[in-house]
């Protein structure tokens, strides 16, 4: 063999040696793993003032998601605890996943994250690898406001339950409390002289009343077609009763074939059928369609109570947000009209691996006391976690509706967890299925055999971890 | 000074050992055969030779054949040992991590994962949306280049030699200066506005798209969800195309601006049109680079990710590195997420091969 190494050849061959580098392969692997360090501070003494045994000297690092509700108030609730424990590090990100997966990867997390926001890092890896730390006694620790109430009592409903993750250990504290279903405008409804619609039949008329007047029934973002899970899913337990959305989180085998599903589906079908749905709809984004929705293009939204807030300036003066609970299919309902999907959202959590876990564990005792949780509300109208923290405010209209739907609804709450434990099921499956049965590409019943088939895949896919109602 | 001095001694000295082996065929066989046997002390003295400057070569070693080879390598060596280093160290090693962690079930969160061997293969091989990524890709992989050479090749080819002016044998069309800048303006704008901004193109409402139709009385070509629908792959493809268009009308017009005018005269004296001085003429000169941005292209459009990302709703198409991304940042499989990375490095690695290998012909010495 010849030696041939002339400059032409050895360009040649770097070229092609650069050619290698081009695919993202070098991406992933540039987080390799590393050690981390324990100099973790030790549990002081507990007082009445200190139940939970806080070193006082100890420092506390705070990461706040700084998303729509800012980080205002996490401001304040620190300095309530800086009055009395160490001094606070509080840092707020918009990239949550992308600043704190390299420290959770070296065992060196800050002691609160606020995980919320589209780059949050995902709960249910971080509770398999034993990352996170067990909240009970926090729940179980007296509340800051009155000694002889447990934190746990505290809490709205639902509050603990979207911390557990098939078992006993409550692993997130869900701060804000948000409650779903179909938004619309009073206004709207008032200048159409209809009342809301508490069975199907009354939907086809208010939107046939809509349509005269050349008003969509329903809009809805497209590019985020779970948005319509908001009101489906609870539609689906209104109509069947919570073990139909249980069994449907629990990924049961044919789930999905039960009567309510499909009862739920044909009328969503149905708006799209007869022409009640806001031209454009399916390839619109969240602002889009509340844009559509703030300017009486269109009725209903399948929305959160965050919608207020964020559609905020583009909401006429006169819009008279408000929010009703998914409207029932008929009498043979297995559960009240007022049935609602209301949960708490926004997680908090405190990482194993913290150095001050406990620290961590009173700064949440003190945002869940009364004066944090009204200045919450009072910043960023959102609804607390706290029960009646809200209670004597002056709230904006599509919060006050909120507060007053929630409360009519009692105990007839319902909290689908596919959003949380399944997450690619419930936004490209579920979401994409009912996307397309929107959009008129496919029918209620072959949307319905797209969910379950994917329900069935994920539940025999092994790299998911599963999770079962408690 | 001195050390050039002895470089040019070290020319000599092989030249004039080459003109003896020329001369003395027979004995260099000979000693080809036997007495130039590698002994350890000969090989120490050429690896010490290796790590030192050229003018402490140990005289013994100097005259030794492989010394010229290693002379040679050892001036390559030293200039590129440090880009080889950081490339070794940040490009090469992870890579070969990659190969590690495409074997583990490591979420990406924690330092701990096991070693599952070719599970998360097996996996990928019964993977529907994983075919449904790749499929995606490699029509982009095929699609985009074409589109965007034939156009930018066309556009080139406008702007240098399409006009027809007196006095000049070759001229771009009227404006090809303007033309020329307006077509470099999309490369000016980071990805991620172009995706923006053409996701506002494709928005059902408001968007310009939807709107043209209307205007020119397609309304039933109007679509609701042109990015959430099966026809998302052609969009992304459209917004694709635009964006690197611009960037080879450059360096296609570069290349072709360096064809003599001679040739054009002469193939203008013989009666050739347009069509037959770019097919005979222009193509064939410009190959070469035809060829290269062939395969940038090709790696452009694998990528995608930026757009894909930004322009196409979560439950619609996916090419693999966007799915990647999701097994990886959304499910938290990093280890399977490196698994469909490495197969992405197979199949970009196959392309440049094989774009390497098809179409090499003899350069045209101008």
């Amino acid at each position: 063999m010849t030696s041939k190494l002339n400059r032409r050849s050895l360009l040649t061959r770097s070229a092609a040696a650069g050619l290698l580098s081009v695919p993202a392969v070098s991406a992933l692997a540039g987080c390799a793993s590393g050690g981390g360090d324990d100099e973790s501070v030790e549990r002081g003494e507990t007082t009445d003032d200190n139940p939970l045994g806080v070193d006082p000297e100890a420092e506390l690092e705070v990461i706040i998601f700084d998303g729509g509700f800012g980080d205002q108030y996490a401001l304040d609730a620190e300095a309530i605890y800086q009055e009395n424990y160490g001094p606070v590090t509080h840092d707020k990100t918009t990239e949550i996943q992308t600043r704190l997966q390299p420290r959770m990867v070296q065992g060196d997390p800050p002691d609160v994250i606020n995980n919320g926001g589209a780059d949050a890092m995902d709960i249910a890896a971080l509770i398999r690898n034993g990352q996170v730390y067990d909240l009970n006694e926090l729940l179980d620790a007296p509340s800051l406001d009155d000694p002889n109430v447990t934190v746990r009592e505290t809490l709205m409903p639902s509050t603990v339950e979207m911390g557990q993750f098939g078992s006993q250990e409550v692993w997130r504290l869900n701060y804000a409390f948000t409650v779903y279903g179909q938004w619309y405008s009073r206004t709207a409804l008032e200048r159409l002289e209809v009342e809301y619609p508490r069975t199907w039949d009354e939907m086809i008329a208010v939107c046939e009343a809509a349509k005269r007047q050349g008003m969509a029934g329903w809009t809805y973002p497209g590019v985020y077609p779970y948005y319509f899970n908001f009101t489906l899913y609870p539609f689906i337990g209104k109509i069947g009763g919570v073990e139909v959305l249980q069994a449907i989180d629990n990924l049961e085998p044919n789930a999905w074939r039960h009567d309510a599903v499909k009862a739920a589906f044909e009328a969503y079908h149905e708006l799209a059928a007869r022409g009640y749905v806001l031209q454009g709809s399916p390839g619109m984004t969240h602002e889009e369609s509340q844009d559509e929705w703030n300017a009486y293009q269109a009725l209903f939204i399948p929305n959160g109570s965050w919608v207020e807030n964020e559609s905020r300036r583009n909401t006429p003066e006169d819009f008279d947000m408000a929010v009703g609970p998914p409207t029932g299919l008929d009498s043979s309902d297995a559960m009240p009209f007022e049935t609602l999907w209301a949960s708490a959202s926004e997680p908090f959590f405190v990482p194993a691996d913290a150095r001050n876990p406990i620290g961590g564990l009173e700064f949440l005792r003190v945002m869940l006391g009364q004066e944090s949780a009204r200045n919450f509300t009072e910043l960023v109208s959102s609804l607390t976690c706290v029960r009646g923290a809200a209670d004597g405010m002056d709230l904006p209209p599509g919060l006050s509706s909120a507060k007053a739907t929630f409360e009519a609804a009692g105990d007839n709450l319902l909290v689908p967890r596919l959003p949380d434990w399944y997450k690619q099921f419930n936004n490209e499956e579920v979401g994409g299925a009912v996307a397309a049965m929107m959009a008129g590409d496919i029918d209620p019943d072959e949307a319905i055999t797209r969910c379950q088939r994917a329900a069935d895949a994920t539940a025999s896919d092994d790299s998911i971890q599963k999770f079962q109602h408690v | 000074m001195e050390s050039g001095a002895e470089g040019r001694e070290d020319v000599a000295d092989t030249r004039e050992r080459a003109g003896g082996n020329m001369t003395d065929a027979g004995a260099a066989g000979r000693r080809r055969s036997g007495g130039d046997r590698l002994t350890p002390g000969l090989a120490l003295r050429l690896t010490v030779a290796f790590f030192l400057p050229p003018r402490f070569t140990p005289r013994s070693v100097r005259y030794d054949r492989r010394y010229r080879k290693l002379d040679q390598y050892r001036f390559i060596v030293w200039f590129l040992s440090l880009p080889v280093l950081v490339y070794g160290v940040f490009v090469v090693s992870p890579f070969l991590q990659a190969f590690f962690y495409s074997m583990t079930d490591w979420t990406g969160y924690s330092a701990s994962y096991e070693f599952t061997g070719f599970e998360n293969y097996e996996r990928m091989w019964n993977d529907d949306k994983f075919w449904e990524a790749t499929r995606n890709s490699l029509l982009l992989l095929v699609v985009a280049p074409v589109v965007t050479l034939v156009m930018g090749l066309f556009f080139a080819y406008m702007l240098t030699a399409g006009g027809r002016r007196r006095n000049e044998a070759v001229a771009g069309v009227t404006g090809s200066g303007v033309y020329k800048i307006v077509y470099f303006f999309p490369q000016v704008l980071s990805l991620a506005i172009i995706a923006v901004i053409w996701a506002r193109i494709y928005s059902p409402r408001s968007g310009a798209l939807n709107a043209g139709l209307d205007a020119v009385g397609l309304d039933s070509w109007q679509r609701e969800d042109w990015l959430g629908s099966s026809w998302a792959i052609w969009c992304v493809l459209v917004v694709l195309c635009w964006s690197f268009v611009g960037f080879y009308v450059v360096l296609f017009s570069a290349a072709m601006s360096a064809i003599p005018t001679e040739i054009y005269e002469a193939a203008r004296l013989d009666g050739a049109g347009r069509s037959v001085t770019f097919f005979r003429i222009t193509f064939p000169l410009t190959w070469e680079t035809v060829r290269t941005g062939w395969i940038y292209m090709g790696i452009q459009a694998l990528d995608a990710f930026a757009l894909v990302n930004v322009m196409v709703p979560e439950h619609g198409m996916d090419v693999l590195p966007s799915y990647l991304f999701e097994k990886s940042f959304r499910d938290g499989q990093a280890g399977y997420a490196t698994t469909i990375g490495v197969a992405l490095f197979v199949i970009t690695l196959l392309f440049a091969t094989v774009m390497l290998r098809i179409g090499r012909r003899d350069r045209i010495e101008l």
